[in-house]
């Protein structure tokens, strides 16, 4: 019983990790309507930023403020740049631009990085809690923390603020958004740059795990999707519930499912989209569209 | 009538370009080395009486390229062999290096391009077991040789069906059987955790050594194995915890070799003895690690590590160290690819002197019937050796420990051909 127990808690420890990316998903697709394939290539290079500036000798926690403000710049820069563009052109358009930077941001990295794998410091303590024969790392318990933070903070951000408000109307309809004075290009790069920071927190969290190098997050990526897609698109707290349940899911799977053991676990998030889409499309905690017309 | 007209312009188009092609090829032969006597008959493209031109692919971009540091450390070998010792035999080298970005797709593009364009004598390696699969079946379709491909893949040396390839440094199978036969001596009754990485890499070393300690009382305990894709491989790590082997095996490639590493580092109840495989030992997988946390370590090694101080005054290291700062001065040679590079181009240098025709197909039969060759680099007792049915030109290594900041050698080179006998398929 043990046993079981301390793999849900690794599974937690793991969904924790998908839900921060998740949340940045969830965020840019309620402040666009588009689903961003380079969030998590955005979110890798942040960490390089934040690895510059630790590496230059910079206490973490600067590092990370600085990391966290020059993300949101970077984030408007894009959308002003790239986005606004092909803004209200077709979404496949949208996302073969995000597509196509997935793989200019991967490039850039290694160009400038190199692959070399790097370890980056890690903000919590090293040791555990142990209470009954499991194990809670400090940094588990750490990351859990920090997602929950971000989630509680995007919620009043979404319900209780004039601008999330704004940004609500914008993803609803544009048009309409416009003509009640809301100035939607901003909105929209304001969208991008939040998100952006919040790909910057996650990639921090999961830096210290997974050791940084280019690739780091493209395999997180996926299981993001999948927990922004069974929570709901629209949905932070989804989000994060999404993230948590395909984290325990696969550590399980891999665990105790003997046919499918490591071998097949990266087909686990695949088959919860599949489900998901299929039974639920709007996910656990989204809301169905429903247009007037 | 009209018809006939376009009909009659694009065959004299063809027949010009015909033309021009035989040209071309005429132009190449000219000047090149004539094989008479006993070598009549056989290739000689790309080389002449007083030039020999290679070519390589490697791996300058993309997520591989740290192995872009070798072809700088064969260049300066050449160069130096070039400048100041008259070329190998009077035939100064041309190296010819081109990108295939770990990309195998883009290998078979490149070979076509050094075989065809380039006209090389040989591919003086390949990187990578992926991009060497791709391209040998051309390479022995176009009966060129394909020489010391840089992969430990067992099957360069296993297959008969590609006579123009051959690899050189030790394979996948011989330095699994160097760990079997540490651990026999050293733990007789180990139980053994292992982790491996789930393509033709990691099921070559971990066959091998599953085959090499088949009968004794040596038992792996626990196996797990994680894809390229997967973000961390925790779960896996702590799977193999549970087992309470007191043996872990780490077969993976440099990222994962790092988690690997942290995750046994982090998990204080577990205090396995910890061998990581050759491909992870670099410096560069440890130090993100923190070196206080990869103390004990072991692994194993068949050339001379740059950073190793016992190799100070050791003529080849200090022929290395002052022809590095000549011939590639942006070059940190401190920075063991290079001596890679430089080992493997100097084991080149050994077999093409020792050809009986200078010919591709003299080259191919030099570097299969290689006896006891001594190469300055390899650790001393290490040599390569090639014959009729023994197509590996490295099968010895030592083990190392890794204390301080850096791997220290212990005990005998083990000669794996001679513990287990010839590896076949």
């Amino acid at each position: 019983m043990a046993g079981f127990l301390q793999q849900i808690i690794e599974g937690l420890g793991a969904g924790a990790i998908y839900a921060s990316l998740a949340l940045a998903l969830v965020l840019i697709y309620q402040f666009t309507g588009i689903v961003n394939f380079a969030q998590g290539e955005m979110a890798m290079f942040s960490t390089y930023i934040a690895w510059q500036f630790t590496a230059g000798g910079m206490p973490f926690w600067l590092a990370l403020v600085l990391t966290l403000a020059v993300s949101f710049a970077g984030g408007m820069l894009i959308e002003r740049v790239l986005i606004r563009p092909v803004e209200g052109a077709h979404e496949l358009t949208v996302v073969i631009v995000s597509v196509g930077l997935f793989i200019f941001v991967n490039a850039a990295a290694g160009w400038i990085w190199t692959f070399l794998i790097k370890d980056f410091p890690n903000p919590f303590p090293g040791g555990a809690i142990e209470a009954g024969g499991l194990t809670v790392g400090f940094s588990t318990l750490g990351i859990l923390l920090v997602v929950g933070a971000v989630m509680g903070l995007l919620y009043l951000l979404f319900q209780h603020t004039k601008i999330g408000l704004g940004m609500r109307a914008v993803a609803t309809n544009p048009e309409s958004a416009r003509l009640v004075g809301i100035r939607v290009g901003w909105t929209l790069a304001l969208g991008w740059g939040l998100a952006a920071t919040v790909g910057a927190v996650s990639g921090i969290l999961v830096a210290p795990l997974l050791f940084l190098e280019p690739n780091m997050m493209s395999g997180v990526l996926i299981y993001a999707f999948a927990a922004a897609t069974l929570g709901g698109f629209d949905s932070p707290a989804g989000a994060v519930a999404g993230g948590l349940i395909v984290g325990v899911a696969e550590t399980l799977a891999g665990a105790y499912a003997g046919f499918i053991g490591s071998d097949l676990k990266i087909g686990v998030p695949l088959v919860i989209i599949l489900g998901v889409l299929l039974v639920r499309p709007q996910g656990l905690f989204g809301r169905a569209a429903v247009e007037r017309v | 009538m009209r018809l006939s007209a376009i009909g009659c312009t694009a065959m004299t188009a063809a027949m010009l370009l015909a033309a021009a092609a035989c040209g071309g090829r005429q132009e190449a032969q000219t000047g090149s080395t004539t094989a008479a006597g006993q070598c009549q008959g056989q290739q000689t493209t790309g080389i002449t009486d007083t030039s020999i031109k290679l070519g390589g692919i490697y791996p300058l971009s993309g997520p591989a390229s740290a192995y872009g540091d070798i072809p700088k450390g064969i260049k300066a070998y050449f160069d130096y062999v070039n400048a100041e010792k008259n070329g190998i035999g009077g035939r100064k080298v041309e190296f010819v290096v081109r990108d295939d970005g770990y990309q195998p797709p883009k290998a078979v593009e490149e070979a076509r391009r050094l075989v065809e364009q380039e006209q090389v004598f040989a591919l003086f390696q390949t990187l990578g077991t992926p991009s060497t699969t791709a391209t040998w079946d051309y390479a022995n379709q176009r009966k060129v040789p394909q020489i010391f491909v840089a992969t430990g893949a067992s099957k360069w040396g296993t297959d008969t069906a590609h006579p123009w390839t051959i690899g050189w440094q030790p394979n996948y199978v011989s330095e699994a059987r160097v760990y079997a036969q540490y651990l026999k001596q050293e733990r007789p009754d180990a139980k053994v955790a292992v982790l491996y990485q789930n393509d033709d890499f990691g099921k070559d070393l971990f066959g091998g050594f599953q085959r090499a300690v088949d009968g004794s009382r040596i038992k792996v305990v626990a196996e797990q194995s994680y894809e390229v894709t997967d973000p961390s491989i925790d779960p896996q790590m702590r799977n193999l915890a549970e087992s309470g082997a007191d043996v872990f095996l780490n077969i993976t490639t440099p990222k994962f070799g790092s988690q690997a590493l942290a995750a046994d580092a982090k998990n204080t109840g577990w205090n396995p003895l910890h061998i990581v495989n050759n491909v992870s030992s670099s410096i560069t997988v440890l130090k993100p690690v923190g070196f206080k946390n990869v103390q004990g370590v072991v692994s194993a090694a068949y050339y001379k590590d740059p950073n190793d101080p016992q190799w100070k005054n050791d003529p080849e290291m200090m022929l290395y160290f002052e022809k590095m700062k000549q011939y590639a001065p942006d070059a940190n040679p401190a920075v063991p690819y290079f001596a890679f590079g430089w080992a493997v181009a100097s084991s080149f240098h050994k077999a093409m002197e020792s050809v009986k025709c200078p010919t591709r197909e003299g080259l191919r039969d030099s570097v299969r019937a290689l006896n006891n060759v001594q190469v300055g680099m390899l650790l001393p007792g290490v040599t390569m050796t090639t014959g009729a049915d023994d197509g590996f030109p490295i099968e010895s290594m030592q083990l190392m420990e890794f204390k301080g900041e850096r791997w220290e050698l212990f005990g005998d080179v083990i000669d794996t051909r001679k513990e287990f006998g010839p590896l076949t398929n």
